[in-house]
């Protein structure tokens, strides 16, 4: 098999912020009834986490679990070990009207980190990235200038953010306009 | 701008994260109906000045379809609700009535 290699093979910009494409992520898109004992033991046995509440990211010692909408779901955890997670989660929901798909490599996930993050973020998104309103845990979609992305809020104060992979260069290329050294707005 | 709630994610959403998609509340009239239902169904739409149902999708978001309740003429916003419904919830109408007590748009009032 040829070897994975993430959109942009893990590009890092310098600027008031850091910006760096994270590399290889195992993403795999979890649809069916959030609220069924068979989506949050599924959910459990996968990543070790809890079922999120709502616009909530939840991190267990396998994984990391996503709230996207009332019945879609975002499970990240090691590109080495996605498929065996889609299998734990196939098997989990056989008897539920769900859906399990391997997503990793149609995505692209940004890490942004330092003092200043939010406002680039908010230069972006229409999206109140205020510290109160937005904080650890917490994930939005929303669109980064034209195109749709999520993003969400580690325990250190930096951020991720996901687009498709398609869109990878153009949001990378965002990120370094927006936290490019003398755009620096003190807002947040 | 327009800033709804998206009932499904809770988000405030402002208009350039949501589509717009037409009137709420069409009944299709497909196979098997007169010629009049089915222009009327598929041409027929409202256009009011005042209290309007209109249906939104939170594209950028949750991809999930809501419907809202607004007025065209004062922009403001009465509600929105779920779009697993065939008519505004009793709510959004008392909150519309408090406002505009006469109101009427289709065959709700």
């Amino acid at each position: 098999m040829s070897k994975a290699v993430s959109a942009l093979n893990g590009a890092s910009f310098e600027g008031f912020v850091k910006v760096e494409e994270t590399g290889l992520r195992g993403m795999i898109t979890v649809r069916g009834d959030l609220d069924g004992a068979e989506m949050s033991a599924a959910v459990k046995a996968a990543t070790g986490a809890q079922m999120p509440a709502q616009r909530k990211v939840v991190s267990g010692d396998k994984g990391v679990v996503a709230w996207m909408s009332p019945d879609e779901l975002l499970v990240v955890v090691d590109y080495a070990e996605v498929l065996e997670t889609v299998a734990t989660l196939t098997t989990a929901l056989a008897s539920s009207h769900a859906l399990v798909a391997n997503v990793s490599d149609a995505r692209a996930v940004y890490h942004v980190s330092g003092e200043g993050s939010r406002d680039v973020l908010a230069k972006l998104a229409p999206v109140d990235f205020g510290k109160d309103a937005f904080g650890a845990g917490d994930i939005r979609r929303s669109r980064f200038a034209q195109v749709p992305a999520a993003v969400w809020g580690n325990e250190d104060g930096s951020f991720e953010v996901i687009c498709f992979r398609s869109v990878a260069q153009y949001v990378f290329d965002l990120l370094k306009v927006s936290a490019a050294r003398g755009g620096e707005v003190g807002f947040h | 701008m327009l800033t709804l709630q998206c009932p499904y994610c809770g988000v405030w959403a402002e208009e350039t994260e949501l589509h717009a998609e037409g009137e709420a509340h069409l009944k299709r009239f497909g196979p098997g109906s007169s010629d009049d239902e089915f222009e009327g169904y598929l041409f027929m739409r409202e256009n009011p000045k005042g209290v309007h149902f209109e249906r939104w999708r939170h594209s950028n978001g949750c991809g999930k379809f809501f419907h809202a309740a607004r007025c065209t003429m004062t922009l403001q916003v009465f509600g929105t609700y779920s779009a697993q419904t065939l008519e505004p919830p009793q709510d959004i109408k008392d909150k519309i009535s408090a406002v505009q007590p006469n109101w009427s748009w289709r065959e709700f009032s």
